[in-house]
């Protein structure tokens, strides 16, 4: 009986390893590179009518490699400022990123009327996709 | 064969974006006429962008007394079209300023031609300017030093005007010079 005991809790921690091995070892691989981030229809109007809309995240965090280009689209009636550019109603504006940084960027589409966008290093090591999908599943549950 | 047609064009899309290179700037979608500019140009006539069909453009906004970004900026785009070559005769840097008020046509030119004689800027009245500024979502602040001097935090972007006037990417600040040798040997032969 006693041995058999012992077999039994060698089984989780045999799942329990092959997950981290698969989590540190498999690449990461997401549908799309992309991060859409879209400006709603009336934003402005909320805006002017005194509502303090907070319809977008303050702070976007891209990996490179992963999920390293920021898809912005604008669907309200008024041109909009995201970062570096002007949008006009319905266009979109993909900029991609390849350098490590947190920048700083214009949004009209916020309250603040700031974003940050940081981009992390491409996780390459075990223990650095380990990281990256904990913090990813942490985050997807927390939406 | 309504159904093999309708195929066929989908796959030669599909094709087509696929073998469309991508660009290192941000890319505007769908790319829209780029706003027109009613200033003066500092080569003596008017700055129409419309002068500029065939060519790339690159847009920016600045003042001469930049002590920081305008210079990088400058130095960049003309590293840019030395480094492309005969192709950068198909390049067209115009630099419109936000300081209208110490920014005459030929301090403009000035600046610029220290850089690159071909550069154009734009100066105008306050008015125009502020026009120039809304038209493109550029913001500047004035920040007046301790001794009454002043200087200006503006939008730094590179706006990327296609052969055909349309607006259709827009450089963040920072990048390096074959970063955009890369997007305008692409632009140059669309």
């Amino acid at each position: 009986m006693a041995r058999r005991a012992s077999w039994t809790w060698l089984v989780p921690l045999s799942l329990a390893l092959a997950g981290l091995l698969w989590a540190g070892f498999a690449p990461i691989e997401l549908p799309t590179r992309e991060w859409l981030f879209e400006i709603p229809k009336g934003t402005f109007a909320r805006r002017m009518a005194g509502d303090r809309v907070e319809i977008l995240p303050s702070r976007i965090r891209l990996t490179l490699g992963v999920q390293d280009v920021l898809l912005v689209r604008n669907l309200d009636e008024v041109p909009q400022t995201f970062g570096p550019s002007i949008m006009m109603p319905g266009q979109s504006l993909r900029l991609p990123f390849e350098v490590e940084s947190e920048n700083q960027f214009v949004c009209t589409a916020h309250a603040s009327g700031q974003l940050t966008v940081v981009v992390e290093p491409e996780p390459v090591w075990p223990w650095q996709k380990i990281r990256w999908r904990v913090r990813d599943w942490w985050e997807r549950s927390k939406a | 064969m309504r159904l093999l047609l309708t195929l066929w064009l989908a796959g030669a899309a599909v094709a087509a974006q696929a073998g469309t290179p991508e660009l290192k700037a941000g890319t505007l979608s769908p790319a829209l006429p780029a706003p027109p500019l009613a200033l003066a140009g500092t080569d003596g006539r008017p700055l129409d962008l419309a002068n500029y069909r065939g060519k790339v453009v690159l847009l920016a906004f600045g003042f001469s007394n930049c002590g920081e970004v305008c210079p990088i900026t400058l130095a960049t785009l003309a590293g840019a079209r030395r480094k492309l070559g005969a192709e950068g005769a198909g390049v067209q840097v115009v630099y419109v300023t936000v300081d209208p008020e110490r920014d005459t046509a030929a301090q403009m030119r000035k600046f610029l031609g220290a850089f690159d004689p071909t550069f154009v800027g734009g100066v105008g009245t306050r008015a125009e300017i502020d026009a120039a500024q809304q038209n493109y979502g550029i913001s500047s602040m004035k920040k007046v030093n301790a001794d009454g001097s002043y200087t200006i935090g503006h939008s730094s972007s590179i706006y990327i005007i296609d052969r055909a006037g349309r607006l259709c990417a827009v450089m963040p600040y920072g990048h390096p010079v074959d970063d955009f040798v890369h997007d305008l040997k692409i632009l140059l032969r669309r």
